[in-house]
């Protein structure tokens, strides 16, 4: 009978749900256990509104797992390492000279105009978010992408507000370098 | 008077909450008078509209879907766990 219902529920939402994962997580397999999880919660609490559909029931509860997957992969390091990217110390010694001055300055980005421009940028994207420090790009993607508010990231991280700033701020930085020395437009 | 590393901080907090009037106040005026932080400014709006499509490219992409071996793995996970919980 649980089989039944949890083959089901594969059945018609899992390809879905496990997209919405892999999409926030970005690993294969961090993405299964995120719809595995969501399986088991579902199954202890058999009862969705009957307002809502099974999707978004589902969703629901995938959109919690997803960020106990990310506060894991971020909590995993201890807190010292994290809090320790203080951005008055020197740490943004490669983008400013002592002054406070760009070392070298932004450049002009120009969109992706045609499709396969846009695919390949995407592509440089990915790539640069893999290049990131793990707990970094964890915490880029529950903010930019998972688009979790600011005050529930510390709350459920257990970090300051300007501990989250430092390293949002560090984590784009470092993407946006990394994007301008691996995607040459024009 | 702001630097171009504390204008940058800025830019990247103004993406998480609403800055304070005179920190808004200072920021406005250096980018007036600033192109690299203007670029700066321009290139994480780009950055944030560019994750965000990523995210929409994987969750439309029908060709990704739940392998079948995890998707097995899966169902007999939950009704392993469950079957002991009744024990």
């Amino acid at each position: 009978m649980i089989g039944a219902n949890v083959n089901d529920w594969l059945n018609e939402h899992g390809d879905y749900l496990y997209r919405f994962a892999l999409a926030r997580l970005r690993d294969p397999h961090q993405a299964e256990d995120a719809v595995q999880e969501t399986m088991l919660a579902a199954i202890k609490n058999n009862s969705f509104e009957g307002e809502s559909t099974p999707r978004t029931w589902l969703t629901g509860i995938i959109k919690h797992k997803i960020i106990d997957i990310q506060r894991k992969q971020i909590r995993e390091q201890p807190l010292s390492d994290l809090v320790d990217l203080d951005a008055t110390d020197n740490s943004m010694d490669d983008f400013f000279d002592q002054t406070g001055h760009w070392l070298e300055r932004p450049q002009v980005w120009d969109m992706p105009g045609s499709a396969l421009e846009q695919k390949q940028f995407l592509a440089t994207l990915s790539k640069c978010l893999d290049n990131l420090p793990a707990k970094l790009a964890a915490l880029f993607m529950m903010r930019d992408v998972h688009e979790i508010d600011n005050e529930k990231i510390c709350k459920e991280l257990e970090i300051t507000a300007t501990n989250a700033w430092v390293m949002l701020y560090r984590a784009r930085m470092g993407l946006r370098k990394c994007l301008e020395m691996n995607w040459i437009t024009g | 008077m702001l630097t171009c590393k504390q204008a940058s901080q800025l830019v990247s907090q103004s993406l998480d909450r609403p800055l304070s009037l005179p920190d808004r106040i200072r920021l406005r005026f250096h980018l007036f008078i600033c192109d690299a932080c203007t670029r700066f400014n321009q290139q994480l709006n780009k950055l944030r509209i560019a994750v965000q499509a990523l995210r929409g490219n994987i969750e439309n992409d029908s060709a990704i879907q739940l392998p079948l071996e995890a998707k097995a793995r899966i169902v007999k996970h939950v009704s392993d766990s469950s079957e002991s919980n009744q024990h």
